[in-house]
């Protein structure tokens, strides 16, 4: 619940960004620098007389972007090859989980750098990256939820009464592993507004002037001596959104899942 | 025993192997000449074709990559392309931090899971359990290299207990080293030991159902004795496994939070290295990395041996 | 003063839907020496009564009445008193022994516990203390057995392991909770014969737990039959079984096979299921299943009766149930 109501939080944060924000998040004006909370601007500006606000408002757009198109490719991959492998079964199986066990030795964080020091840095790199990292997360969450789900009588009766497994797979395993994928949608997709907060911490992420939580971070730092509040405020977001995202993650599989809760 | 380990450590090569065939592949399409780099736009067709057979990427990729491999197998790691040094002199001063700082923010994690962990599934469904658990999930939640952040300014701007950045050398004095070490390898356990102290609790409350708790119970143990000499080793399986997964993370964390601090440690490093197009750095430094994650796990999976007698007989 | 008296008894469980009445005014009265069955099918509240007896009930449950050990009530001392008693002089075995055994310790530690515990052995006196036991519930080899795991030994093995430890600080009173139900048939007898032989050698009181009639039938003195948590029939086993009253112990008599009966033979089966002890029905529990049953079962709850001394039966059709019992209560 506390969960939802986060996300739907920022997700309206988001939306009201696109249209009104309450100060200039683009345009840079040296007179309002550093200017103190106040009415207008309620947590103040930052060095270049931005609103701080504003920025952080903007700032949801860029990670809720990365989170939906880094878990999409993860999701549509991902899903795709362990369908695929859970299907096909044999070498093609072994050629999938190999190559994804193999991925997991390379953390997210340190595989993104790595992709993107072959693309080169920039926002829509920095998806790829997140995205790429999240092919065999979900690969191998569905191959193995997908061969439980084989095993099953109703899909021995699909088989037997000749659909094909492709009709099967579509018909039967999807849908009976939907629940699962769903939630493990919404833990990746907290893992991708954190490592892309890293990477353009890192200055490989998201490029100026384009709004960045993760930036703010690494812009307020070298001001962190004399504006302290700077650097907490980005840093709080991108620590709000994960918790509300990983919230969001347990409340789901308690309802979609009511088996797993009870374990837990 | 021996048929256990011995096959544990063939799987360890073969990884470390294929890691060295991708690492090598990637640098390969990462787009940019390191002797371009190295010598500017300006520099003359000769002079980079010059630089390049000096530097030997002439060579077939196939030559080099075994120049490498061989290279690693005698100790040595070739030489910088950019700095014109052995590439070990320029890591062993990063590996000197970046070891170090992973081991500190291992042991601590490892005691704040225990202890957290531990606390909570022995006063199950309390107030203080689930206050526990909800501070831990918010931990799960807040980025390393922020929480780097406040830890700085809080401990060594206001309280000005730790220095806020830098690392003194190890020259210096163990403790001054240990002191600089010691607000990155609280940034970095705090997540850590959120998520293992979340699995630990878990674990034992999971185990306190097994059958044997409640023989040792009718032996006439108490629930304190029952947790410390039959629970806990039991439950330790699930945490060790997951410490070994998250230790990629940490490592990965380390690499970020070390930047926080300017520390020059691997991460730094690797950073620079790919700025320069210094692929030979880049190569050997991620192996590094690659490295320590599947040794770490060669060692959970030793660890599992001793806890569980079982997995032995398995095995053989 | 009996050794164990149990008066009163009841359990209940706490659970989403309510309280489950696991045990109902449960009396027991054990002397020194004496062996007990309980039989009933499962769910019939034979396990909680071991459990409440050992103090060990799950978290979510509670007990009222009183169980004194040689009158002191166990129900009114400390977890810490409860500790000392434990292994001591109330121990207990259980139906698996796979499970039951710590897979991570050797047997020999496991066996060692109680008896540093409660003895104060030092560790080579519970090490050679240990070796002996094992080497009296029939383990081969026992100074090579002391140092194995569980999963290195057999079933059976283990369950005599199970058997070493309950025995190992020679309790007042053994229970033994379906000790061979999870044993091969070959095996179970054995097992059987040893716990017999040393409650004879050592004086112990049993109780015995199953769901098997035969196995109470040979292994006991008295004899308790439980159904929905509440106990139905009891008496000297003798008696009991030479005059089978309650309609439901017949059932339960009626659905053993039995030698002879040829292939064509089928097994009797009681119909229906157990009671729900959440929502307990008004009268005998046993109506929904019992072949006697009138309109004055399901309202009213039969009291208790004697039918010879020692042998009372709770039912309101006693006299009908035992003129019934030639051609049989259930076709």
């Amino acid at each position: 619940m506390v969960g939802g109501s986060i996300t739907a939080f920022l997700l309206l944060c988001a939306l009201i960004s696109l249209f009104w924000t309450p100060g200039e998040v683009y345009g840079i004006s040296i007179a309002t620098r550093f200017l103190p909370v106040s009415a207008q601007h309620w947590l103040g500006t930052d060095q270049f007389g931005r609103d701080i606000l504003s920025l952080l408002m903007a700032g949801t757009q860029n990670s809720i972007t990365v989170g939906v198109v880094a878990v999409s490719i993860g999701l549509f991959a991902g899903v795709g090859l362990g369908l695929l492998a859970s299907a096909r079964r044999g070498w093609t199986e072994e050629l999938i989980m190999r190559f994804s066990d193999f991925s997991f030795a390379f953390p997210a964080i340190l595989s993104a750098i790595m992709i993107t020091a072959i693309l080169g840095p920039g926002g829509v790199n920095s998806i790829i990256a997140i995205g790429i990292y999240n092919v065999p997360v979900f690969a191998r969450l569905t191959r193995g939820s997908a061969n439980a789900i084989w095993t099953r009588e109703y899909v021995m009766a699909a088989r037997a009464s000749g659909k094909g497994k492709f009709r099967i797979t579509i018909e039967h395993i999807l849908p009976n592993i939907l629940s699962i994928l769903i939630v493990q949608a919404t833990i990746q997709f907290a893992i991708a507004i954190l490592a892309e907060a890293a990477l353009s911490y890192l200055g490989l992420g998201t490029q100026p002037p384009h709004p960045s939580w993760g930036r703010m971070l690494n812009e307020a730092q070298t001001l962190m001596f004399f504006q302290p509040m700077q650097a907490v405020y980005p840093g709080g977001a991108i620590a709000l959104a994960v918790f509300g995202l990983n919230l969001l993650g347990d409340g789901l599989r308690d309802v979609l899942d009511p088996r797993l809760s009870r374990k837990r | 025993m021996s048929v256990f380990f011995a096959k544990r450590f063939m799987t360890l090569l073969a990884t470390l192997l294929g890691a060295s065939i991708v690492i090598f592949i990637v640098m390969e399409i990462l787009p940019g000449d390191p002797a371009l780099v190295i010598l500017g736009v300006e520099a003359t067709d000769e002079a980079i074709a010059l630089l390049t057979t000096e530097l030997g990427l002439d060579r077939p990729a196939l030559e080099r990559y075994f120049d490498w491999i061989f290279g690693i197998l005698q100790g040595d790691l070739g030489n910088s392309y950019a700095y014109k040094v052995p590439v070990w002199e320029l890591v062993e001063g990063a590996l000197k931090i970046t070891v170090p700082l992973a081991i500190l923010s291992m042991i601590l994690s490892v005691a704040l899971a225990l202890v957290v962990g531990l606390y909570a599934a022995a006063n199950h469904n309390k107030a203080s359990d689930i206050s526990l658990m909800g501070i831990s999930q918010l931990g799960i939640s807040i980025p390393n290299f922020w929480l780097a952040v406040l830890l700085i300014l809080y401990f060594a701007v206001n309280l000005r207990w730790f220095p806020a950045g830098g690392f003194p050398g190890w020259d210096e004095g163990f403790w001054v080293c240990i002191k600089a070490l010691i607000l990155p390898a609280v940034a970095l356990a705090t997540v850590q030991g959120a998520i293992l102290a979340r699995i630990t609790r878990s674990s034992v409350l999971e185990v306190f159902r097994e059958d044997f708790v409640r023989t040792a119970r009718a032996k006439g143990l108490s629930q304190r004795s029952t947790l410390w000499l039959h629970v806990l080793r039991n439950s330790m399986i699930p945490v060790i496994t997951v410490m070994g997964l998250q230790f990629a993370n940490l490592l990965a964390g380390t690499v970020i939070v070390e930047n926080v601090f300017h520390m020059p440690g691997l991460g730094s490093t690797v950073l620079k290295a790919i700025n320069n197009r210094d692929t030979i750095v880049v190569e050997n430094v991620v192996l590094m990395l690659a490295a320590m994650v599947v040794v770490t796990n060669f060692i959970v999976d030793i660890l599992y041996a001793v806890i569980d007698p079982r997995l032995k007989a398995h095995d053989i | 003063m009996a050794l164990l008296d149990v008066e009163n008894l009841d359990v209940s469980l706490s659970t989403a839907m309510g309280p489950a009445r696991a045990v109902r005014g449960l009396n027991i009265s054990l002397e020194k020496g004496e062996t007990l069955g309980i039989v009933g099918e499962s769910g019939c509240g034979k396990s909680m009564t071991a459990l409440a007896l050992m103090g060990l009930l799950p978290d979510n449950g509670t007990t009222e009445g009183t169980i004194s050990l040689q009158g002191e009530d166990l129900l009114l001392k400390s977890e810490k008193e409860m500790c000392k008693i434990r292994g001591n002089r109330m121990a207990m075995i259980f139906q698996e022994p796979m499970t039951s055994l710590n897979p991570v310790h050797t047997v020999g530690r496991q066996i060692m516990e109680p008896l540093r515990l409660h003895r104060g052995l030092s560790k080579s006196e519970a090490f050679k203390e240990t070796i002996g036991l094992m080497e009296r519930v029939g383990i081969p080899n026992p100074s090579e057995r002391v140092h194995n795991y569980p999963h290195q030994l057999s079933g059976g093995q283990r369950q005599r392991v199970m058997i070493a430890l309950a025995l190992s600080c020679s309790p007042d009173i053994l229970i033994a909770d379906e000790p061979t139900t999870a044993l091969d048939v070959t095996i179970q007898d054995q097992i059987l014969e040893l716990i017999q032989n040393l409650v004879d050698e050592e004086g112990m009181a049993l109780i015995l737990i199953s769901h098997d009639l035969g196995v109470i039938a040979e292994n006991t003195e008295k004899v308790a039959v439980m159904y929905g948590g509440a106990v139905v029939e009891s008496g000297p086993t003798d008696q009991i079984f030479g005059n089978l009253a309650h309609p439901y112990t017949q059932g339960l008599f009626a659905a053993m096979p039995k030698l002879g009966m040829g292939r064509n033979g089928r097994l009797t089966t009681i119909p229906g299921t157990v009671p729900d002890l959440i929502n307990l029905p008004a009268g005998c529990t046993f109506t929904d299943r019992c072949p006697l049953a009138t309109d004055e079962c399901g309202t009213t709850a039969p009291s208790i009766s004697t039918v010879e001394a020692g042998h009372k039966v709770t039912c309101h059709h006693i006299d009908q149930a035992i003129n019934g019992r030639g051609e049989g209560l259930y076709k």
